[in-house]
């Protein structure tokens, strides 16, 4: 059962406080997409094993999203961050990059 | 035979005799028996049978390890199947009785398959039970039915409590050995939080059992000086008769307390689940001795050596008074000093190693006139039921016998293999070491937590270190490092020192004798409760099983209750060597907690009856409670199905209310609806996305039926939206869909559209609501008095604050049932009072409450649709024929896109229509309608299925809704839906409206 903090509130709490969410970072696609952007948008996820980036909700605390940057292999998290943003800060991807010289996810690195 | 000394026994208290009985037999102990040892004292040497072949089955071991001895325990409500002899400590009044027999212990009739043991082979149920079909209906299926399963299930629920607990520690310390016990000693010093547990009710593990000196004294003086040191500490928690069951991500440990399982009867709960947040882990869970693989080394008698050990020191129980030694390794030995020490038979010590010279253990044998036969073997075992004597041969070749020894014990060592189950379930890999023949930690590739430091360290003969000295040296610097991986220093202090013995090598022994034939191979026991033999492993390498996880399946070796503890690895050197690989690039198969099995009570807590799940009530609850509820659940609340007259069957009161409702007046408690405000600038905006309708166009005082539909397209739920201003809306969901719509809502509004001004409050218990139904709806408002309800001022999907009967509420115009209706809503505080004044009030217009099901027909008989029957999670608003609700002019709202997409737009799309049945009958909730032809799988190919059926009392009808291929089109043609036990239902498609088609009822 993992530990996470919401970057929110601060809080430090087991898993069963939160509820994970998926992905992070999608781009939504509606009326005007083509089949495949809609479909990809809808259904294509991400699998890696190494660093991922995901949502999670404090669902039994303040009620926020928020994302997190966990290594799916040795469940390592290296941070979280509120949702309302496009991208992983910048000097979070720093900090993964010194744990995980090489890494990258989607478009990032 | 087994018998208890009149001297010895180190847990005895000999003051106090316990009675017991064991398959009816009464028996008696002494306080500080397991039931196993007792069992022993009595010589009940055969405590069960084998899981396949039902072979005669003894205690082998000590400790939780045992494979064989499993019991039923107890009766009734207190019936327990597979409770482990070794394991229970003996209680006075104990009633146990022996697993998988018939119809005796003694005398069994599924014996039989040992005899067919060479059709027997592994895979056989693979093998046999594909063909032909009907032999697995009829034979086979049966068969393991009967045959299936060790122990019995409980037909009672269980009588006893138990509860959860949290802590949370710095370090967490398994296992009270003396490597747990000087870890614990050593982090203490810290001041750093120390919790250490115990699996038995004892302190100081095998030490105390084998002996030795540390710091100049014996190791009990040490074991029993550290306990009460620790005890005094107040940063230490100790608890005994508690294992670590299992270890998770980030630090999180599984705890399982037996706290009443030794005193039965006694006040209190029986286990308890700890649930354990530590910092770090130190797991010093010792090590298990392995069996060794020869010829009959199943047969009642044929023991560990240390358990032989164990049992006469910790119990005065001797397994046999004659005991031949039989060891790869210098550990047994100490087996055979013992036994001679307490003046019993040692004909020979058997040394399978082919280079033992002149060693330090064989001199000391010697020296007290005990054989010892180097380089030799067991051939095989004799007897049945009970070891009558062994042919001895030599280790190298195959099984020549070379001289035949009398006996009633074998003492069998394979060498030791470390505790790594703990280390291994989140992810710590092994090493092996070919030295010792065993895995071990590989402490470079430890379990990580959430910072990716390592959270476990082990500690003990657990990491390999099996000789005192080594252990106690072990546990000290895994301490101290543990310490400092959460950031506790321990100042440099003088660790105890353990005397040190010295020990010749072991040598790996997998199959005795080297080369034995294969009728020896395939009565060399593997697993012994599952029946795998060396043979069976070499059969599935052979057959292509190369894969330790495979092979483990396809055999069934390691899946008993024991999971392996004795087997796995004699089992994967024997796979190794089959398949000509070497044992590390095997591996091991996967470590899964629990450790050994936990109780259901236990994992269940404190949750059961009353207490299992938080019941929701509205404000009125107790009012139907007192008025005859039959209840169902809907989500977390209840909800009156219908009020029960006494003397009436339920349908028949269904059918009362829903006639009465039609007729006069009807009251719902509609308090359950889920009720979200939302509320902002962007409010408008952000319900055209929500919903497929236009909601920025709804004026205020007015209402609208709104759909919900996921990203995917797929309808989730509806409900009535009442603009309450230009920024506010009030939006009614389904009973069960409050929490989820309302999570759906804040879920797009903070990861999406965040830059939006809006808020959205969940304010279902905020308010009561009650829905007045029925011709004389209005009437008994007015009688209440207050606001004006009249058509002109209160039009149909219209609300309005004011006063009725002295109350502030908020009536809304919407009906779910066609009638006249308004649904009145209050504070929730005066929601009891408002329902009671309108049952007064209604009295004088034939006023009756009405539950769901009536709910339910009121609305079927209207065509409306309900969340959860008419809609699957793979149901588009467009299949129910609701495309009225959708609106074409939004550029978007969620789930317009995916509409669009290939498959949702398809012609052949299920789509909504009525059903009557030609009889008049109801037809059966599900059920499939039929069409032309067969599916690849020669199944009929259906063209539809029911989702809403009822008798509808008003038409005196069975009515259904359904979802049917080119249903609208299709009006006025007949279907035949296939009911149970050859009943065909032949049904009529129609218009879904079934009563008042104009609406002229609802709006009046």
């Amino acid at each position: 059962m993992l530990i996470l903090t919401c970057p929110v509130c601060s809080v430090t709490a087991e898993e069963t406080e939160f509820h994970g969410g998926g992905e992070a970072h999608l781009t939504r696609f509606g009326p005007g997409a083509s089949e495949e952007e809609f479909e990809n948008y809808l259904f294509m996820r991400e699998n890696p094993r190494g660093v991922h980036f995901e949502r999670w909700r404090h669902v039994y605390g303040c009620g926020k999203w928020f994302h997190a940057a966990r290594c799916t292999t040795t469940l390592e998290v290296f941070g979280t961050y509120p949702a309302q943003t496009l991208e992983p800060p910048k000097t979070l991807r720093a900090q993964i990059s010194k744990k995980r010289p090489g890494w990258f996810w989607r478009g990032f690195e | 035979m087994s018998k208890r000394h009149s001297t010895g026994g180190r847990l005895l208290n000999r003051e106090k005799a316990l009675h017991f009985t064991f398959n009816g037999q009464k028996f008696s102990g002494y306080e500080g028996d397991t039931l196993a040892s007792s069992l022993l004292a009595n010589d009940q040497m055969l405590v069960g049978r084998s899981f396949k072949y039902h072979r005669p089955r003894g205690v082998v071991a000590a400790g939780a390890e045992e494979p064989n001895g499993l019991v039923n325990m107890g009766e009734g409500g207190r019936f327990e199947p597979n409770q482990r002899v070794t394991t229970t400590e003996l209680f006075d009044g104990l009633t146990a009785r022996s697993q998988n027999h018939w119809p005796s212990l003694e005398f069994d009739i599924g014996v039989v398959n040992s005899r067919l043991a060479r059709f027997l082979p592994a895979g056989f149920y693979y093998k046999m039970f594909i063909h032909p079909r009907p032999f697995w209906k009829y034979i086979y299926e049966p068969f393991i039915r009967q045959s299936a399963g060790l122990g019995q299930a409980p037909k009672e629920p269980d009588a006893d409590t138990y509860e959860h607990f949290y802590h949370f520690c710095d370090l967490l310390i398994i296992g009270g050995g003396i490597a747990g016990l000087q870890a614990a000693k050593t982090a203490a010093k810290s001041g750093a939080r120390v919790m250490l547990i115990e699996q038995t009710g004892h302190w100081g593990g095998r030490a105390v059992v084998d002996g030795g000196m540390v710091d100049g004294d014996p190791v009990d003086n040490y074991v029993e000086q550290t306990v009460a040191e620790l005890a005094a500490l107040d940063n230490v928690t100790l608890r005994t008769r508690m294992m670590g069951a299992g270890v998770y991500d980030h630090g999180y440990v599984l705890g399982y307390e037996q706290l009443r399982d030794h005193l039965p009867g006694s006040m209190g709960p029986r286990h308890r689940l700890w649930r354990i947040r530590a910092g770090h882990i130190v797991t010093a869970t010792g090590a298990i001795e392995r069996p060794l693989s020869f010829a009959g080394n199943d047969v009642p008698g044929v023991t560990l050596a240390a358990a032989v050990r164990d049992y006469l020191v910790n119990y005065g129980v001797s397994i046999g008074q004659r005991t031949v030694v039989v060891t790869n390794n210098d550990d047994a030995y100490r087996t055979a000093f013992a036994l001679h020490d307490a003046g019993l038979s040692v004909p020979a010590i058997l040394d399978a190693r082919t280079g033992l010279g002149k060693t330090d253990m064989r001199e000391r044998a010697e020296a007290r006139g005990i054989t010892v036969m180097a380089g030799h073997a067991v051939a095989s075992v004799k007897g049945g039921k009970r070891v009558t004597g062994i042919a001895v041969c030599k280790q190298e070749g195959a099984g020549a016998v070379v001289q035949e020894i009398a006996c009633d014990a074998v003492a069998m060592s394979g060498g030791w293999s470390p505790v790594v189950h703990l280390w291994s379930h989140c992810g710590g890999k092994l090493q092996w070491d070919a030295d010792h023949a065993f895995f071990r930690p590989d402490a470079d590739k430890a379990p990580t937590g959430d910072a990716g430091q390592p959270f476990v360290t082990v500690a003990g003969a657990a990491n390999g270190a099996l000789k005192l000295a080594d252990i106690l040296e072990d546990a000290d610097a895994g301490a101290r490092a543990a310490a400092a991986q959460i950031g506790h220093k321990i100042r440099k202090s003088k660790s105890p020192v353990a005397q040190r013995e010295e020990e010749a090598p072991l040598e790996p022994v997998w199959l005795m004798p080297a080369e034995a034939e294969v009728k020896l191979r395939s009565k060399a026991w593997l697993d012994y409760q599952n029946d795998v033999k060396v043979s069976d492993v070499q059969l599935a390498a052979q057959e292509g099983f190369e894969s330790v996880e495979h092979a483990k399946r396809y055999t069934t070796l390691g899946m008993a209750t024991d999971q392996g503890k004795l087997s796995n690895i004699n089992g994967l050197a024997i796979l190794s060597d089959a398949l000509g690989r070497p044992i590390p690039q095997t591996g091991t198969t996967t470590f899964r907690p629990p450790y050994t099995p936990i109780s259901m009570g236990a994992i269940g807590g404190e949750a059961r009856g009353e207490v299992f799940q938080p019941l929701r009530r509205t404000p009125m609850h107790d009012w139907h409670a007192a008025h005859g509820a039959d209840w169902e659940p809907v989500g977390h609340w209840r909800r009156p199905y219908a009020f029960v007259r006494d003397g009436e069957r339920l349908k028949d009161s269904v059918n009362r209310e829903v006639l009465n409702t039609r007729r006069n007046l009807g009251l719902l408690d509609a308090s359950t609806l889920g009720k979200i405000i939302v509320k902002g600038p962007d409010a408008p905006k952000f319900l055209d996305m929500m919903y497929t309708n236009m909601m920025s166009t709804l004026k205020p005082g007015k209402c609208r039926y709104g759909l919900m539909c996921s990203e995917n397209g797929f309808l989730i739920d509806d409900g009535v939206v009442a603009r309450l201003d230009e920024q506010t809306y009030l939006c009614h969901t389904t009973t069960g869909g409050a929490e989820r719509i309302h999570q759906h809502m804040e879920e797009w509004l903070q990861t999406e559209w965040w830059d939006w001004q809006v808020y959205v409050a969940n304010v279902t218990e905020q308010y009561a609501q009650v829905a007045v139904v029925g011709p004389n709806a209005r009437r008994a408002l007015e009688k209440l008095g207050g606001m004006d309800v009249s058509k002109e001022a209160l039009g149909f999907m219209e609300w309005a604050d004011g006063t009725l009967g002295g109350f502030k509420v908020r009536a809304y115009r919407i009906s779910f049932s066609g009638e006249l209706s308004y649904e009145i809503a209050v504070d929730a505080s005066h929601g009891l009072a408002l329902w009671e004044k309108l049952m007064e009030a209604g009295a004088a217009f034939g006023v009756m409450p009405y539950g769901t099901e009536a709910l339910h027909i009121l609305r079927a008989e209207k065509g409306f649709i309900m969340i959860g029957d008419e809609t699957d999670g793979t149901v588009i608003p467009q299949d129910l024929g609701l495309d009225w609700a959708i609106s074409k002019k939004k550029e978007d709202f969620l789930g317009k896109r995916a509409q669009a997409r290939r498959h949702m737009t398809d012609p052949k799309r299920w789509k909504l229509v009525g059903l009557e049945t030609l009889s008049g009958a109801v037809i059966p909730d599900g059920a499939y309608a039929i069409g032309e032809g067969t599916n690849a799988n020669g199944q009929r190919n259906v063209i539809g299925r029911v989702t809403s059926t009822y008798y509808s009392p008003t038409l005196d009808r069975g009515i259904a809704m359904g979802l049917v291929l080119y249903g609208p089109d299709r009006m006025g043609e007949v279907i035949s839906f296939p009911g149970t036990e050859g009943a065909t239902f032949k049904a009529r498609i129609v218009d879904p409206v079934f009563y008042d088609k104009e609406g002229e009822k609802q709006n009046v």
